[in-house]
Parts: C-alpha cells; structure tokens; sequence
C-alpha cells in the first residue's frame, strides 16, 4: 500500500527539532526534555498553563498529545487523562489553537503532536499536515503508525514540512530499525521497554542497547520514552540518549477527580513545576563530569549553561 | 492479482482495508504468527492435527438442517440452517481457537490472552487453554461480566483468569484495548487469540482460514442434499469471523448470493445500533483499516446491539472490502426483528439461536418474503433456496430472552436480569 521513501532532507535533519537536540549536544552536552501532556486536559485553557508551566520549568520540547477514546499504547494515567479530556469536550481542532498558543509563547520550543492515527485518518492526513503547520507545530509522533502504513502521512510532511516521528521497541529487528529511522525526521522514539506508559521504578535495562541499535541504524537523533518518571531515570538515560521523553510522571500531579477550584489547581501547577524541575535537573546532569547528583545540577529552565566538555 | 480467487485473496491488504496499524513493539510477534501461520498451512501434519481434534473434539462436521416449518414465515423459499451452535462451546468460535491454539504450541509460547464480549470466545479461549495445557487470560469488559455472568463462571471453571475491564465503555472495544496493552507488555511470552477476522495482518486472513471449513461443509452439503448450490446465504456480521467463513465457499460462486447482516439495534435513526455499513466511515480501530463507527473527529463512537457478540463498533476488512466489491450486501436487522425470529425458530424447529445467529435469521426472513412478492425463485421455478449459518446457540441468552419476552414469573427476577433491563 505504501512505500517508504528517503526523506528528501535525509534522515532526521533539517527540522527544529533535530536542530535543537544538535545544539543542546554542541553547546550543553545534554540530552533534551521532552515533556507530554494531552490538549484539554482539565480543560483547554488549563491544559495551556499547565504546558507553559512544563516550557517554564526547563521542557526542551513539548510533545502534545490529541486526545483519543482507544489508547493502546497508554497506561492508566494517561488513559485517564484522556478520558478526563474527552468528557471535558476537547476536540482535535483545539489541538491548533493551543499549537499556535505554544509557539507564540515560547517560539524556540518544538511542539510536537502525538496523536493515535485515526484522528488524523478522518480529519484528512494532507489537511492535518497542513494546518498543523500553519499552527506552527513541529510535527507528529504517532504511536501506532509504522511506516509501512504511512504512505499518506510521507506525502503529507514532506509537503508540510512536518517531523515525523516514528517509535521503535526492544523487539524491533536491524531491518525494521532501518526502514523506521529512514522514515523518520526529527528523532526517533525509543521505547525503553515493552509495555505501555506509566511510571516505573526502573527503566528498562534493553534501553541503551536499542538506542546503540538504533543509531547503527543510521539515527541521528534517538530520545528514549516509556517508564522515565524522576530526575535520577533522566540522568540514567540521558547519559545514552539524545532526549528522554517523560508522560505519565507529568500528567499525574494534574490528575483529579472532580472539577479543582484556582487554588487547588494552583496548587496542582506548583506540583508540576517540581516534577518538571527534577526531570529538568536529571537530563543537565546527565553527562556532567560527575556523576550523578541531579541536586548538583544547573538550575533548569534559565539560561543556558554551557555543558562539560566530554 | 486477476487469478487470484477471490476465496484465496491474502493480506495484509483487503484493497485499501487490512494492514498492521499497531505499535512497532507488536510487529516483531505479528511477522513471527505469519510465519508460522504460512509454514503450518504447508504442514499436512498441522492439517492432519487440527482435522483430528474438528472430528474427535468439536464434532464436524457440523449438521446442515433444513427447517420447513421455520421456512413457512420466509415466503416460498426452503430454509436450511449450518449447525455451528452443535459445536463443542456451542458456537463457531472453536473452529479459530483450535488453530491458533496449535500455532501457539508450534511457537513455543505458554499463555494465551483473548478478549471476549458475550463470553463465547472467551469460553473457546479457556476450553482450548485446558486442553492444550496453556495458561489463559480474558478481558472482558466489565459491563459484559455482569451480563454474561454464567460465562465468566464457564471461564474460570475452565482455569482461565477472567479480568473485567473497568476503562472506556467497559465493553468488548475496551477488552481488546486492554488485550492489547497486555500484550504489549508480554509478547516474548504470549500469544494474543484474537476472535474474529479483524485486527492486525495476519488476523483477519488466518482467522478466514480458520473459519473457511463452514462453507466448504456446507457448500458440500447442500449440494448432496439439493443437487445446487444455494440461492442466498445469510449470516450476521459482528466482528464477521461466521459471516466470512459461511462466504468464503461461495465467494467464486458468482451466482449465490451473500447477504450480511449487521446489528440495527434500536434502529438506524437512534443512534443504538452496531451498523457500520450504514452509519460508519472508513476508519482504523484495533489494527485494521475498515469501516468504523466514529464521530467528526474520528473518535470510536460507542455501538449498541442486544448481542453482546454484535456490539462492536467495527468489522473485519474483508468485510469491507466484500462490501466495496458488491460481492457482498450488508444491511442492519434490528433488536425486535432479531427477537422475533429468536421466538419464531425456538417455536417452529426446537432449535435455541444465539441472539447473533437470530439477526441472520430475521434476515433470511426478510429475503425470503421480498423474493416471494416479487415473484422470485430459483433456477427452474423451483423454490429459493437460502442457506443461514446458526453460528451459535442460545443457552447464554436464556436469561436475557425470558426478560425480553416477559417469560418470568413474578418475583423470580434475579438481580443480573434486573441489570440487563436497565441496560436499555
């Protein structure tokens, strides 16, 4: 049905994202933060402060996801999230507004949208691509789209212009590692694990040795998501990766059953904040010369610091 | 592709329908189930196997059933019913869990996990489990383990762990969600039994495979008992494993027509209904590109039947792909139609259908009486004749067919009945 072409820039360059990852390596000799929350979650507008609080904190790259009633890929809390969302009334096309809101806020930030592929199959994948550039997004990471399957979505970013970021997992084969990093731009996602997100006390020990695959791939880039919740994972990973990705521990400060006044949301914005701070701390002390006190960190979210040489 | 029959037709692809739209972690075992899948089809062993356990295990071949007094309500025509409630389990579900149960020997993995919806999957699942000597999970939604609560004890007595799934619409979508994080999660180990002929490549054609043998009995059968092939073939359409392996026979019969019906639940109109056909777009669910039940912004849109085993938002890509071709017609039969040709064959033939095999005979109904007033017969003027596959019996809808039809004496309702009416 499709065929899986070059990308015409080459393999993951020549987007934002990978340019930001190049110079936090060139300059910081760190791994980036990339830092997910879905759109609309409590609602639209509280889910815009929640993801300018990530971007406050030191979030490097904000991966936005749409929310969707059939998340195979997700565990409990971003499952819940989601639902929460899609109660509270969140549509696919809110998931442009807050894009455009994100960019304008802090244009040096690649928004990233994750997105399951039926939204994007219904709203048309050219249209998607389309005005999701217009909006100023990145591009997509799209969990269960191989590339077999995405022969539209090729079409749709190159005409846009639009990252694509596809996943690999620990039983993935070298030539599937091959024909997904080819299709891929921006980076491309490792999953650390087999399982679904969620938080957990150790990150996957087959991690290192798929990012090691992965590169011999010929990956440029390769961030490592699934089961990174602390500061001290971050660093863990970020030692062999290019950017750790961190979900479920971000979304669920902002968890509630009921409806939060100001305050009580307030306090749930100061929460994340903290989480996203640590998480921040882990990836700027994850090649430092010592290792590794994420407490001895630079503060996140200020300028940068320039990084050790290695 | 022009030589291919259309009986022959393989994946991935069912024209634009089919593929593998599933996690990247899943493509590894799904290669692997191909592979296997392709080498045991080349085995005379495997063949030799799963034939041994159709005969000694299940009881196939199955009856082929003429019904007369049933057939009276259908025009002119003669009725004949392809008995697969007379299976061991009581439905057709067996035939797909015996071969993927060996393919699962083949493979050297110990667990099983299924999804189920009215609980006769899971009951396959868990029978084929015992049998084979495998460890089985079943998710079922937890709505569904309320409704089907006879079953979920079937399971267990069987030694499968049953977990109700307590996300989403707590029905069959939501089990094969959680079916699927499992197996996300333990793949190296486990092997996902799906049900039906939907999913990622190589489900829909293997599970076809698997179900084939229903038509290819029953294309045999009523041609030594009426000397022709049939005029019309009815099945109901869930997922579409039954309706499909009934088809498969007579896909290159380009005379017999096949007729597929879906659940109209409370009517097109009401929005309760599971007709994808009729009231869903194409769309991707749970692996596979088909037709999808979804609203503007292509989320899932809850489905509505009174079968469990109809209650499912999409249907398998061949489906889909039949449907496009004109090969096949799908059209909605709603809860009261289904009901009453529920009553009319209990009455009539001392047969029980399940609730999903009932929608296929209310359909033969409906094709029957449209052919007598229009004055159509078959070949020779000799009467119509229609084959329905009776995919599976009643027993597990005893309980909601005494609600629906007022069977109980007063005070004798029992609490999981009480919950089925005030499911509506």
């Amino acid at each position: 049905m499709s065929t899986v072409t070059e990308p015409a820039t080459g393999p993951q360059t020549g987007s934002s994202t990978s340019d930001l990852i190049a110079r936090l390596r060139a300059q910081e000799n760190r791994p980036a933060l990339v830092g997910y929350l879905p759109v609309g979650y409590p609602t639209v507008d509280r889910s815009v402060e929640a993801l300018k609080t990530l971007i406050d904190h030191g979030t490097d790259v904000i991966e936005l996801g749409v929310p969707y009633t059939d998340p195979v890929l997700d565990g409990p809390v971003i499952q819940a999230a989601a639902q929460g969302a899609l109660d509270a009334g969140a549509r696919v096309r809110d998931v442009f507004r807050v894009v455009r809101e994100l960019t304008e806020y802090a244009p040096h930030v690649p928004v990233l949208v994750m997105t399951y592929w039926n939204p994007v199959l219904k709203y048309g994948a050219d249209a998607f691509a389309r005005d999701l550039a217009a909006a100023g997004a990145a591009g997509l990471i799209t969990p269960d789209l191989i590339p077999d399957e995405a022969g539209d979505w090729l079409a749709a970013s190159e005409t846009h212009g639009l990252d694509r970021v596809f996943l690999v997992a620990p039983s993935s084969t070298p030539e599937r590692l091959r024909l997904t990093v080819a299709a891929s731009r921006g980076f491309v996602y490792a999953a650390s694990l087999m399982g679904v997100t969620g938080e957990r006390s150790q990150v996957g020990s087959r991690a290192e040795q798929l990012v090691a695959d992965t590169r011999a791939a010929g990956a440029v880039n390769v961030c490592v998501g699934l089961g990174v919740s602390t500061g001290a994972q971050a660093a863990q990973v970020g030692r062999f990766a290019d950017g750790v990705i961190v979900g479920s521990a971000m979304v669920r400060p902002l968890l509630s059953d009921g409806p939060l006044t100001e305050d009580e949301w307030a306090a749930r914005l100061t929460d994340l904040a903290e989480v996203t701070e640590d998480l921040a701390a882990g990836v700027r002390s994850a090649r430092a010369t010592a290792p590794t006190d994420p407490s001895a960190a630079v503060t996140p979210g200020g300028a940068t610091t320039p990084g050790e040489a290695p | 592709m022009t030589d291919v029959k259309l009986s022959d037709v393989s994946g991935p692809y069912f024209g634009e329908y089919g593929g593998r739209y599933v996690p990247e972690a899943l493509i590894a075992a799904l290669d692997e189930l191909d592979t296997e899948f392709r080498k045991a089809a080349d085995d005379p062993e495997f063949a030799a196997e799963l034939q041994r356990l159709h005969r000694e295990y299940t009881g196939r071949p199955s009856a082929l059933t003429e019904v007369q007094r049933f057939a009276a309500h259908t025009g002119e025509a003669r009725v004949f019913l392809k008995r697969e409630d007379l299976n061991h389990t009581g439905s057709h579900k067996i035939n797909n869990v015996l071969g993927q149960a060996l393919l699962v020997k083949r493979m050297g993995k110990k667990r099983l996990i299924a999804e189920t919806g009215a609980g006769q999957h899971g009951v396959a699942t868990a029978t084929a489990a015992a049998l084979m000597d495998l460890e089985c999970v079943v998710y079922m939604g937890e709505e569904d383990t309320r409704r089907q609560a006879l079953n979920v004890a079937r399971m267990r007595l069987l030694g499968a762990e049953v977990v109700p799934v307590k996300i989403g619409s707590r029905t069959l979508k939501d089990a094969i969600n959680e079916a699927l994080r499992d197996w996300v999660a333990n793949v190296e180990t486990t092997h996902y039994l799906l049900g039906t002929v939907t999913g990622p490549h190589p489900f829909p054609e293997m599970v076809r495979q698997f179900h084939r043998i229903i038509g290819e009995e029953a294309r045999e059968q009523i041609l030594e008992r009426t000397g022709r092939l049939p005029d019309v073939v009815a099945a109901c359409v869930g997922g579409g494993s039954n309706a499909l392996g009934i088809f498969n026979a007579f896909l290159d019969d380009k005379g017999v027509e096949l007729r597929g019906f879906e659940a109209g639940g409370e009517g097109i109109e009401s929005g309760r209904h599971a007709a994808r056909f009729s009231g869903g777009a194409l769309g991707v669910l749970h692996g596979a590109r088909s037709y999808l039940l979804q609203d503007d912004d292509g989320q899932t849109l809850p489905s509505h039947s009174v079968s469990a085993g109809l209650d499912y938002p999409s249907v398998g890509p061949a489906h889909a792909w039949l449907h496009d071709l004109g090969r096949a017609t799908y059209e909605p039969v709603t809860d009261d139609e289904a009901m009453e040709a529920f009553r009319l064959l209990c009455r009539t033939e001392g047969i029980i259908p399940a609730i999903e095999s009932a929608h296929a005979l209310a359909g033969a109904m409906r094709v029957g009486k449209a052919a007598a007033a229009e004055g159509r017969t078959g070949p020779d003027g000799e009467p119509l004749l229609i084959l329905v596959n009776l995919s599976g019996r009643g027993d597990k809808d005893v309980a909601t067919a005494a609600r629906w039809f007022g069977l109980l004496d007063e005070g004798v309702a029992t609490e999981e009945l009480e919950r089925q009416e005030g499911r509506g």
